[in-house]
């Protein structure tokens, strides 16, 4: 078995300042000078996940699932197809499974060891969700995680903790609200919330 | 014999904070400073996404601890760029030439953003290795869990599931291999499976007998029972 290099305490990260913002800064300007990263693309890249990829785009795919039962056969034999087909493809979304809440299992997506999560669909994730409670606790303890966000399961619902620690990203297909029968797909839209698709909240209810 | 981000199922973290749905999706602007320079500087094209978690697993435990999760992803990139020859300790000093750099021609360009992301980077590979197991066979994972080509090295099979006894539930097809890519072993491409294990062989006190974790888990990670 082969030594590991590089794994000692001489970490070259603490030349840098200390401060978090000025670390960032530093190594930035450090880059910049020397011609390895384009401030502009910088900045093309924050305004992609701030304004261009999030939630909404989830939202679409389950939305349409609960419309269309074709799409949505298909979307649970083979996700990745379905929704690169709608444009949500790339990175941290390039192997998609989606996972069906019934009222039998309730599903609930976590990465223990890091951050994993399915950017083209959900954009950048929570604070929460790379948090260490949420890493540590979810596997452990869905049910009290659950009730953190104050949902709580009835009786008989099992719940299936998925962790993402390969390169396959979950989305959770959360139930259709009760009472939806007459909405549009746009409206449907608006009832799926992000925490839905990540299995530590419910749909909306249609008020 | 792990690190200190493999945190599954750890006592004493407290309550889960959620944030509203319309929270900012970076609540300072250095958050998306660093996550910016981070993809950025993936572009040069010097390591790759096994390497870049690696980095941020083997900063120190203690660091690891207090930094927040951005300061992980800074101080990592910060180490990589050193390690892999791009940047020179006297740089991070800000003791270096400005000068441009013989890999400047690689900087990714504002034009290159949506096709760079859009691209992606998939995992999935031909393979040699024929799938030794099927969908609902059972099967136990590696103990302990540990990479077994590096000592220490990286690994995706989390301590709270080694040892343990699952069914197989998806297979994924061949996915690139961590363990090996992380170290530039090569990409060793193996069969991927979904494998569901009871929480209550998990777990001293499972809150509910029919609860389930699905783990993602290499070929190689698994024995039959």
């Amino acid at each position: 078995m082969r030594a590991m290099p590089h794994d000692d305490h001489d970490h070259p990260h603490a030349l840098l300042p200390p401060d978090p913002a000025l670390r960032v800064k530093a190594l930035e300007t450090i880059l910049t000078r020397k011609g390895l990263i384009d401030p502009a693309a910088l900045d093309e890249l924050i305004d992609t996940y701030e304004n261009r990829i999030g939630p909404k785009n989830g939202a679409r795919v389950v939305a349409r699932a609960w419309t269309d039962p074709a799409f949505k056969a298909a979307l649970l034999a083979d996700a990745t197809p379905v929704v690169a087909d709608l444009g949500y493809y790339g990175r941290q979304g390039e192997h998609m499974v989606v996972v069906e809440n019934t009222p039998e299992q309730h599903n609930m997506v976590v990465c223990t060891l890091c951050s994993c999560y399915p950017w083209p669909l959900l954009g950048i994730p929570p604070g929460w969700y790379k948090s260490d409670a949420y890493r540590a606790r979810a596997v452990r303890e869905p049910r009290k995680v659950l009730a953190d966000f104050g949902v709580s399961l009835p009786t008989g619902t099992s719940v299936r903790v998925w962790d993402s620690t390969a390169e396959v990203r979950y989305l959770v297909l959360p139930m259709r609200p009760d009472g939806t029968e007459g909405l549009s797909e746009d409206e449907l839209v608006d009832l799926v919330t992000r925490d839905s698709m990540i299995g530590t909240g419910l749909a909306k209810v249609p008020s | 014999m792990t690190r200190v981000h493999d945190m599954g199922g750890r006592f004493g973290d407290g309550p889960v904070v959620p944030e509203g749905e319309d929270a900012p999706v970076f609540e300072k602007d250095w958050h998306a400073r660093a996550l910016a320079v981070t993809l950025a500087s993936g572009a040069l094209g010097k390591w790759n996404i096994d390497v870049s978690r690696h980095a941020r697993e083997r900063l120190s435990p203690k660091d690891y601890t207090r930094f927040s999760y951005y300061e992980k992803w800074i101080s990592a990139l910060a180490d990589l760029l050193v390690e892999t020859g791009v940047l020179t300790l006297e740089d991070l000093k800000g003791e270096g030439a400005d000068a441009p750099h013989p890999m400047a021609h690689k900087a990714m360009t504002k034009e290159a953003v949506p096709g760079v992301l859009a691209k992606g980077g998939p995992a999935n590979r031909p393979s040699k290795v024929a799938p030794a197991f099927v969908v609902g066979q059972s099967v136990r994972t590696a103990l302990p869990a540990a990479n077994r080509l590096v000592d220490g090295g990286h690994t995706r099979l989390p301590a709270y599931a080694q040892g343990a006894k699952g069914k197989v539930l998806m297979l994924h097809g061949a996915h690139v291999l961590p363990d090996s890519n992380a170290h530039g072993l090569g990409e060793a491409p193996e069969p991927l499976y979904a494998v569901v294990f009871p929480a209550s062989d998990l777990w001293a006190d499972a809150e509910s007998p029919n609860d389930e974790v699905v783990l993602d888990l290499w070929q190689s990670y698994l024995e039959p029972v």
